[in-house]
């Protein structure tokens, strides 16, 4: 992540992360870790109506999981599930180099991660909070 | 040591003069002479070692078996049969667990400490899992290392193997093998040592040392990938079963049973790998060729001056040891407030090569707090420019992960 303006977002939301804190919520959270390099994030979303009402994260890891977490946030609060789902979809394309730039700005601050897809190191990383995502949504859709 | 000269010798620096490659500890780089070597096996004596009768394989054996009794002079042992060819240390280390766990019996305790890297722990958790086994951990001081009283104090009168590492791969503390394995021997217990990260940075002699095994990679010491050795007790050699069966480690073979090949064939099943000896054996030449004291005594200075550089960094601190002989040339850091696969990276972009991560170490980790670390490990062929640039880029972590400095 040399580019400075997107090392400048992901430093930014590393530091000071405008959601990583607990979130009362009961049966709407769901970690993720990447074994390999300790990455560890807990996920919690309240949702109502298929709205993501609000949400968080605590954890542990590098800058770019956790600046990921924190970025994917900002882009779903608000947002209904199947949004989210299919930018999440998006976001993990853009990781595989396979988004079109359309898409990308759909992402808002997330396109700061585009990089990603010329790191192979680092993709895990960026991706962690996003799986959790799709994990946590879709065992949501097993209990309804 | 001219170091200059030195590095004229390893064609990866030809092709990359401007990186500083400070991760010794997980691969080396290699000679010329050793690629060669491997070039030569397959040019000039390429047959199955071991097999045909003409005079071509008859060449490709002779350099195979060239290769092993180099390496037993390297290591001091007593026979060639004591000398094993596998692909590195961890195939090494679970052909002990296998062939020799086999002769344990169900209650009897295998000791390891938690310094090991898990090619020295998982073979015996899972050995200790299937056959009942107790696995007891020995604990380290503040400092990382092992004393006499906590290795007798996890000793009992089961205790029936010992396996400690020579040098710890994320800390570099050096354990006294020699008294361990004098105080497993006074007990009855059979003591392996792990000499992945040991043998190619000080000179080991297995007959001094009085060790029972010894595993060690080539790749770690300039060798190629895919060679390893274990070198093992001929007495227990004989006692302890195949570990693979196939071809080439046999004697006779019918359709119920089959008997074994003399040592050290017995543990070598299959086509062997005989360019990857050949290279092995041109690393060790080459050892010979600059000096072990020679290597030593560079290592100990660029690990004194890495150290040195490294403490001066606000917010930079070295994990273990508070002295920079105690390390072995291997320093894993913290910086204040980035994670390590952070600090990896911006020193990346600056040329300078670290690991970031647990080492395969994730029990070492968990008694040192942390969840991973970053990890610089030296060579003699490092330079003092190549550890300025280190504390250059260092400096600049934490400014360039948003941080004041």
């Amino acid at each position: 992540m040399q580019n400075s303006f997107y090392r400048e977002i992901i430093n930014d939301h590393n530091l000071y992360p405008a959601h990583k804190h607990e979130l009362g919520c009961s049966g709407c959270e769901h970690r993720g870790i990447n074994p390999s390099c300790g990455d560890d994030i807990t996920l919690k979303l309240q949702i109502e109506d298929g709205v993501i009402k609000d949400g968080a994260y605590i954890g542990d890891g590098c800058a770019i999981s956790q600046a990921s977490a924190d970025i994917m946030l900002d882009l779903i609060i608000g947002k209904s599930k199947e949004e989210a789902i299919r930018l999440t979809d998006i976001f993990l394309r853009m990781i595989k180099g396979e988004a079109t730039e359309e898409e990308i700005e759909e992402l808002e601050e997330a396109g700061a991660l585009t990089d990603v897809s010329h790191m192979p190191a680092r993709v895990k990383c960026a991706v962690l909070a996003w799986h959790t995502l799709e994990q946590l949504l879709h065992e949501q859709e097993g209990e309804t | 040591m001219d170091v200059r000269e030195i590095r004229k010798d390893f064609p990866l620096f030809q092709n990359y003069p401007d990186i500083a490659y400070l991760d010794n500890a997980a691969t080396t780089q290699r000679t010329e002479s050793v690629l060669l070597a491997e070039k030569k096996f397959y040019e000039e004596a390429n047959a199955n070692p071991l097999r045909g009768l003409y005079e071509l394989s008859q060449k490709a054996t002779d350099a195979y078996e060239n290769a092993r009794e180099t390496v037993r002079k390297f290591i001091g042992a007593k026979s060639t049969e004591e000398i094993v060819f596998t692909r590195n240390s961890t195939e090494s280390l679970n052909l002990i667990a296998y062939s020799y766990g086999a002769l344990l019996q169900e209650g009897d305790e295998i000791v390891i400490s938690v310094l090991e890297h898990h090619s020295n722990l998982i073979p015996w958790q899972q050995l200790a899992k299937k056959k009942g086994l107790k696995l007891k951990w020995i604990e380290i001081d503040e400092n990382g290392a092992i004393t006499e009283e906590a290795f007798r104090k996890t000793l009992s009168e089961k205790t029936k193997l010992v396996s400690l590492t020579l040098i710890s791969n994320v800390l570099g503390t050096l354990n006294d093998v020699k008294r361990f394995a004098q105080i497993a021997h006074e007990i009855g217990a059979v003591f392996v040592c792990d000499g992945a990260q040991g043998v190619p940075h000080i000179p080991v002699n297995v007959s001094d040392l009085d060790v029972d095994f010894l595993v060690f990679s080539g790749h770690k010491m300039l060798g190629p990938m895919g060679i390893g050795v274990l070198y093992g007790k001929k007495e227990l050699f004989e006692k302890m079963p195949p570990f693979l069966y196939g071809g080439e480690m046999i004697e006779y073979v019918g359709k119920e049973d089959a008997t074994w090949a003399e040592l050290p064939h017995k543990f070598e099943a299959g086509t062997v790998n005989g360019a990857g000896a050949a290279g092995l054996e041109a690393a060790i030449k080459y050892y010979e060729k600059i000096g072990f004291e020679n290597i030593v005594k560079r290592e100990e200075e660029l690990g004194e001056l890495a150290f040195r550089t490294m403490s001066e960094i606000p917010h930079v601190t070295i994990l273990g040891a508070k002295d920079a002989a105690s390390h072995h040339g291997i320093f894993s850091f913290m910086v204040d407030g980035v994670h390590p696969h952070d600090i990896a990276e911006i020193l990346s972009a600056d040329g300078v090569c670290v690991r970031a991560g647990h080492h395969c170490a994730q029990v070492l980790m968990k008694e040192l707090q942390v969840n991973s670390t970053a990890r610089v490990s030296i060579a003699f062929y490092n330079t003092e420019e190549e550890i300025a640039r280190l504390g250059e880029s260092l400096r600049s972590v934490r400014r360039r992960m948003g941080h004041a400095e």
